[in-house]
């Protein structure tokens, strides 16, 4: 029924959104840096992975060619530009990554001209499964969520039995004093950055078949995961995980059934015009509602 | 200064209106982004919802000049509310519309620091614009066009010339204005919160409360701008709330100078003669400004204020002191 439906396509947000924010929030917890190119690497995964498509024709090749290429183009980015700015106030890391979007942008319109790529569902898993009686749901869609959570499993155990992970934990909750302990923070933050642009660059490889492959996509989307990041907590990838799952099922089920809701109360024509505004609202109001309660997030890294 | 007041002569004669326009548009996001400078600049905290203020007070505008024009109502439930073309009410809505906002999204904004903020105020700011586009009765994504400027008593409104002397009217007035109040003990407390906040805090202040005042201040001032804005361009649309907005008007602070009030005007003229003289080259001018935007980030320091008062110091000092 409808509401299982929107149910899973809320989840299916939420796992977009678990991958951007998994890798920024450790990006703001552990260098400290506002990031607000992430949503570029996104957009650079999907274009891409539509264009080896396109000209290879087979889904999966694109996949593997654009996530090494995200997370290379990340570590080169952290490299570059991203080291000069971990001693640098907010405001200056803001401009530099907004420079960097300026950037990416205009050179993927350059590159690839204005018009939207288009990318096609794969075909081993297009079509729908029908998970209830009678109630179909598209097959990839479900394979999203899937892939969602082997990426949270593997973030688990990449954190929680490695080496790495452990350093990344501990670079979380207090970075100084890894350094001191001897950690290369050098590579450790490359790698970092270089495993967040290609979380990134996942999203965007799986979002190409359901949303057009365009310049400036990335924008939108990492508006929403700063909104995870906020309510889960900066540094915190289990707050992401929380925060994201969140986000995708207020978000989807209010546009779903707010309006609804608003026709209960107001007169249809109203309902439908103000349902639809206070809808786009929904998930700031929770994130201002989990703020006032919890200011720092539901799970931050180091508190 | 008596260079801004010779300008439109000036300038018509070399460029004909577009250069009249462009200097007004320059002025209007150089009072925006002043009013972003009490933030950012005296008050250490990064805004990037400042185009949220604008656009409210653009939409002000926008939806009673409408109203006005098509003789319809803004209102009709629960009370009657007609629109109206004067500026002496458009103007001052405006600005209480954004203060307004600004005083509520400030409380919840205000009780995070550093990163949060950023991002809650940029998430604010995205609200609103998805709420505008949504909100077909507003004209959703396409906006509203005005038909007429707002009327100013005894002016003719229509003439490009007279806004730009309006805006610079406001414009001074403002610098004028927020000068006094930096200098003053409410600027002062902002200064010592952006330094060092707990010491301000121990010292009796109530931080939060002066930072607050601040914020709803930069609102007002932004909401005014966009009102100007709003009459300026004739048109008004979502996009004047997009985060990317808010970003240049940041940049616009940075560039010019931030801390200073008139470094953000001389930010704002920077920016914009640079798009304009940039996209007579390509229009893919962003390539371009994007890693101009990071040299000058990476590199430069005290932004093009800093500059020119290095200069101007040194001509008076002379040589470098060797004492």
């Amino acid at each position: 029924m409808l509401l299982l439906e929107q149910i899973l396509n809320g989840l299916q947000l939420g796992v977009m959104l678990f991958l951007m924010a998994a890798g920024l929030t450790l990006v703001f917890g552990i260098m400290q840096v506002i990031n607000l190119a992430h949503g570029s690497f996104y957009m650079i995964g999907a274009y891409t992975a539509a264009t080896v498509t396109m000209h290879g024709g087979s889904f999966l090749l694109g996949l593997a060619v654009a996530l090494p290429v995200t997370a290379v183009l990340g570590m080169l980015v952290e490299l570059i530009i991203l080291r000069r700015l971990y001693e640098r106030n907010h405001l200056d890391q803001v401009l530099a990554t907004f420079g960097l979007i300026f950037f990416f942008n205009e050179l993927t319109r350059i590159i690839w001209g204005r018009q939207p790529l288009f990318m096609d569902v794969p075909s081993f898993v297009g079509g729908t499964v029908e998970i209830l009686p009678g109630v179909d749901y598209p097959l990839y869609r479900l394979a999203i969520i899937g892939v969602g959570i082997l990426v949270a499993l593997f973030l688990y155990l990449l954190f929680s039995r490695t080496r790495l992970g452990m350093q990344i934990r501990a670079g979380a909750v207090n970075r100084r004093m890894i350094g001191a302990l001897g950690v290369n923070i050098k590579l450790l933050y490359t790698l970092v950055f270089g495993l967040g642009t290609l979380l990134a660059g996942l999203a965007g490889v799986m979002a190409g078949p359901i949303l057009a492959v365009e310049a400036g996509m990335g924008e939108s989307i990492l508006i929403l995961t700063f909104v995870v990041i906020v309510i889960g907590g900066i540094g915190s990838v289990r707050g992401a995980l929380a925060g994201a799952l969140l986000v995708g099922l207020v978000d989807t089920l209010g546009r779903a059934f707010l309006p609804d809701l608003f026709r209960l109360v107001i007169s249809t024509a109203a309902a439908d015009r103000f349902g639809a505004a206070v809808a786009s609202m929904a998930v700031y109001i929770f994130m201002a509602v989990i703020l006032a309660l919890k200011p720092r997030g539901l799970f931050p890294a180091n508190g | 200064m008596a260079l801004l007041f010779l300008l439109p002569p000036v300038a018509t004669r070399l460029g004909g209106d577009y250069l009249v326009s462009l200097a007004g548009r320059i002025l209007i996001y150089g009072l925006a982004a002043a009013g972003l400078d009490l933030i950012v600049g005296y008050g250490g905290m990064v805004s990037l919802g400042h185009a949220a203020f604008v656009g409210i007070g653009a939409y002000a505008v926008g939806i009673f000049s409408y109203a006005a024009a098509e003789s319809t109502t803004v209102l009709s439930w629960p009370l009657t509310i007609p629109g109206t073309e004067n500026a002496l009410f458009t103007l001052p809505l405006a600005m209480g519309l954004a203060a307004l906002f600004g005083l509520v999204t400030g409380i919840i904004c205000l009780r995070t620091r550093g990163m949060y903020f950023i991002m809650i105020t940029l998430a604010f700011a995205q609200m609103l614009f998805y709420f505008f586009v949504s909100l077909e009765i507003f004209g959703g994504s396409d906006g509203i066009v005005l038909i007429n400027r707002n009327r100013l008593p005894g002016i003719d409104q229509e003439s490009d010339t007279t806004l730009y002397y309006v805006c610079l009217v406001i414009l001074l007035l403002f610098l004028f204005l927020g000068g006094r109040v930096v200098r003053s003990r409410f600027g002062r407390v902002i200064i010592a919160g952006r330094e060092n906040e707990i010491r301000a805090q121990a010292l009796g202040f109530a931080i939060h409360r002066y930072r607050l005042v601040c914020y709803v201040i930069a609102a007002a001032t932004a909401g005014l701008s966009g009102g100007l804005l709003a009459n300026h361009t004739g048109y008004v649309s979502p996009d004047l709330m997009h985060w990317s907005r808010s970003g240049e008007i940041l940049v616009m602070v940075l560039l010019g100078g931030m801390g200073t009030l008139v470094g953000p005007v001389i930010g704002a003229a920077a920016l914009l003669l640079m798009e304009e003289f940039l996209a007579m080259f390509t229009e893919h001018w962003m390539v371009i400004l994007g890693p101009v935007l990071l040299a000058v980030v990476l590199f430069g320091n005290q932004g093009l204020y800093g500059l020119w008062k290095g200069i101007t110091e040194k001509d008076e000092r002379g040589d470098t002191d060797d004492t």
